[in-house]
């Protein structure tokens, strides 16, 4: 097997606590937003990373960009670790390694056009020159499925959908081989979301793009990912070939996650576990194993309370990281 | 059959836009009947109307720029809510109807302890002393699930997460045992997991009160776990309307078909759903200038010259009572043209 392109290890990102009234008193306790995650996307493949606000998901995308610095870990790039790079290296890096956002509205500049937009990286990275230029603005457009017209639009005068597509002609831009998607169909409506997912994975098919897609929406991911890794609490609860974690999850968390997604069908048989509680403080997890006060599994035990568990592997390429997870939890099929 | 407990009849309700390029047809000609103790689901996209379409009923709509057209109508227990007079209407507002928002920390006053909310409407509407009402608001509390709530009712809202939040302010909602919930998007803002728990306390509260649902959403799927019949708006206008299992098993319309169709789903195998999703084409049009005719034809892959030209009626179709499932189609009448798409 070929080595992974993006290969993350054991990547710590700490926030330091808040001080108190003008920094008095004693800071309050770090909080650990992700705490030592790993994992590894092989070329032209996409990783799906899941979890509620708060899991960290977001961290560890730009934790892994290098947009913020890590406490701790490793992230190789086709054999580069990324984190001991400097300035000119990471910058040449970036190329090759782009992020869509979440909110196509707050990641564009309202006052350049979209033309001004997608002209920026291709003379920053000196990829065309003259008329060239014009040209490649012309072949990105068209390739995120915007009309020539929309060229001297400002963000303002598109729509959210159409947005999001600049959003994803710009990561283009610059040709990378790897592109980070945080959220990136999730302030869009239902019929314009289906359009946007569907050109992620057409263009991953044309250039074999490497994607990390970021989302809390399970449904959405399971259009889109080969495998998915779960988190919570700044942690990997669960990961796994997307096919056998769907109809087979063997954390409680996965399971209940899966299991409150609303089917569109009324006839459906309603399996739903409702956790009970919210995602404690990352800066104050509970001990043992971080999921247990909000846990549902009928064997949980003083044991969950005192030991955090291990992620092991409880099926091909599938670990978990549960004191049960070698039998499989029942849910819907 | 019983008497509806909500009537709206052909709502139209127009904005001037700021450079006075026209009007924005926001909801124009809506038209159904909320019936005591349902779940209603109005479902629809960004700019269909919905969010307007409850805030006309409560009359909540600023005006200027907003107005609601001469010749509608809202019938709530018997009497037309756009022609009482103000103080009529704060007797009804937040005491017989009450209404949720989407965003529950935009919605709750931050510089008032969430006790005092909740124990103003019982102040207000049923005159119950100060201390009454705090023990009313201690009351609610626990009726939505909060854990220590004589603890909580001293809290103020940014103490609180987001799922306590929302029962916080179903709390408030509730507070006066209202006949109808107008609940906007009540779900949305909310992790899956503490979607689930809402969902599940307003089914709870719903049987125990008694009450009428009048659920708002985007999600088809909080619908189809939700709501006994369900209104699908599209472009300011009611579009298809019918029982949710009815609906769900014979879409008739094409934008709810499409709609449908294009949701990621959870309960099929893997090796199904990967690759395209249906999409559907295009976008929704901008609401001062709706397509002539029919004003999806535009993204239908059905439409020819009649849907171009004239703009469809809600139609029977003809599954059940006249009006147990309407349809705003040409279809209907023309069923042979559904298995080729132009």
């Amino acid at each position: 097997m070929t080595a992974p392109l993006v290969d993350v290890r054991g990547l710590v990102k700490h926030f330091p606590g808040e001080r108190a009234f003008f920094g008095l008193g004693a800071a309050k306790p770090a909080v650990r937003a992700v705490d030592g995650v790993s994992f590894a996307i092989r070329e032209g493949t996409t990783l799906g990373l899941v979890g509620e606000s708060g899991s960290g998901k977001s961290t560890v995308a730009r934790t892994l960009l290098r947009l913020i610095e890590p406490t701790a870990g490793a992230v190789l790039f086709d054999g580069a670790d990324v984190l001991r790079l400097g300035r000119t290296e990471l910058r040449a890096l970036r190329r090759k390694m782009q992020i869509v956002f979440q909110d196509p509205y707050g990641s564009l500049n309202p006052r350049m056009t979209v033309r001004a937009t997608l002209r920026e990286p291709i003379v920053i990275h000196k990829l065309a020159v003259g008329d060239a230029i014009a040209k490649r603005v012309r072949t990105l457009l068209d390739e995120v499925g915007l009309d020539a017209q929309y060229a001297d639009a400002y963000p303002h005068e598109l729509s959210g959908g159409q947005r999001q597509r600049v959003g994803i002609a710009r990561a283009l831009s610059v040709e990378p081989r790897f592109i980070v998607c945080d959220e990136p169909v999730s302030a869009l409506d239902v019929s314009v979301q289906a359009q946007v997912l569907n050109l992620l994975a057409e263009l991953q098919r044309r250039h074999r793009l490497t994607y990390l897609f970021i989302a809390h929406d399970l449904a959405v991911v399971k259009h889109i990912a080969d495998e998915v890794a779960v988190m919570y609490l700044g942690k990997i609860v669960e990961r796994g070939p997307a096919e056998a974690l769907y109809r087979a999850p063997r954390h409680p968390y996965t399971a209940s996650l899966l299991s409150a997604v609303p089917v569109p069908d009324p006839a459906a048989p309603s399996r739903r576990i409702v956790l009970q509680g919210d995602v404690p403080s990352p800066a104050n997890p509970p001990p043992g194993c971080p999921f247990h006060p909000r846990c549902p599994h009928p064997k949980k035990n003083e044991r969950c309370r005192t030991e955090p568990p291990a992620l092991v592997e409880v099926a091909a390429g599938q670990i978990a990281a549960c004191h049960f997870a070698k039998e499989p939890m029942n849910t819907r099929e | 059959m019983t008497e509806p407990l909500l009537r709206v009849r052909d709502l139209k309700t127009y904005f001037v836009t700021e450079h006075g390029s026209g009007t924005a047809r926001a909801v124009d000609g809506v038209s159904f009947e909320v019936y005591p103790g349902e779940t209603l689901g109005l479902v629809g996209e960004s700019g269909c109307g919905k969010t307007v379409t409850s805030l006309s009923i409560l009359r909540l709509i600023p005006e200027p720029p907003g107005h609601i057209r001469p010749g509608s109508f809202i019938e709530f227990e018997g009497r037309n809510l756009l022609t009482l007079a103000p103080r009529e209407l704060r007797a009804i507002r937040g005491n017989r109807i009450a209404m949720i928002f989407q965003e529950p920390m935009t919605s709750l006053n931050p510089v008032f302890t969430v006790g005092d909310q909740i124990a103003e409407a019982a102040i207000v509407h049923q005159g119950l002393s100060r201390r009454r009402a705090r023990e009313r608001a201690v009351e609610m509390l626990k009726l939505v699930g909060i854990p220590d709530p004589a603890e909580r009712v001293d809290h103020y809202p940014h103490q609180m997460s987001g799922g306590m939040r929302q029962r916080v302010m179903i709390a408030m909602a509730l507070v006066c045992h209202p006949k109808l919930l107008i609940a906007d998007e009540p779900t949305t803002a909310l992790d899956v997991t503490i979607q689930a728990q809402i969902l599940e306390l307003l089914d709870r509260l719903q049987r125990d009160l008694g009450m009428a649902v009048m659920l708002i959403t985007h999600d088809l799927g909080v619908v189809a776990g939700t709501a006994d019949r369900v209104v699908v708006m599209y472009a300011g206008e009611v579009v298809e309307q019918a029982a949710t299992g009815e609906l769900f098993a014979r879409p008739l319309h094409p934008y709810t078909e499409g709609l449908m169709a294009s949701v990621p789903r959870i309960d099929t195998r893997v090796s199904q759903v990967r690759g395209r999703l249906h999409s559907i084409p295009g976008q929704v049009p901008a609401a001062t200038a709706w397509p002539a005719g029919c004003r999806f034809h535009p993204r239908c892959p059905y439409a020819w010259d009649r849907c171009r030209q004239e703009a469809p009626p809600p139609l029977d179709a003809g599954a059940g009572e006249p009006g147990a499932h309407t349809v705003r189609c040409w279809l209907v009448t023309e069923p042979a043209r559904r298995s080729a798409p132009a």
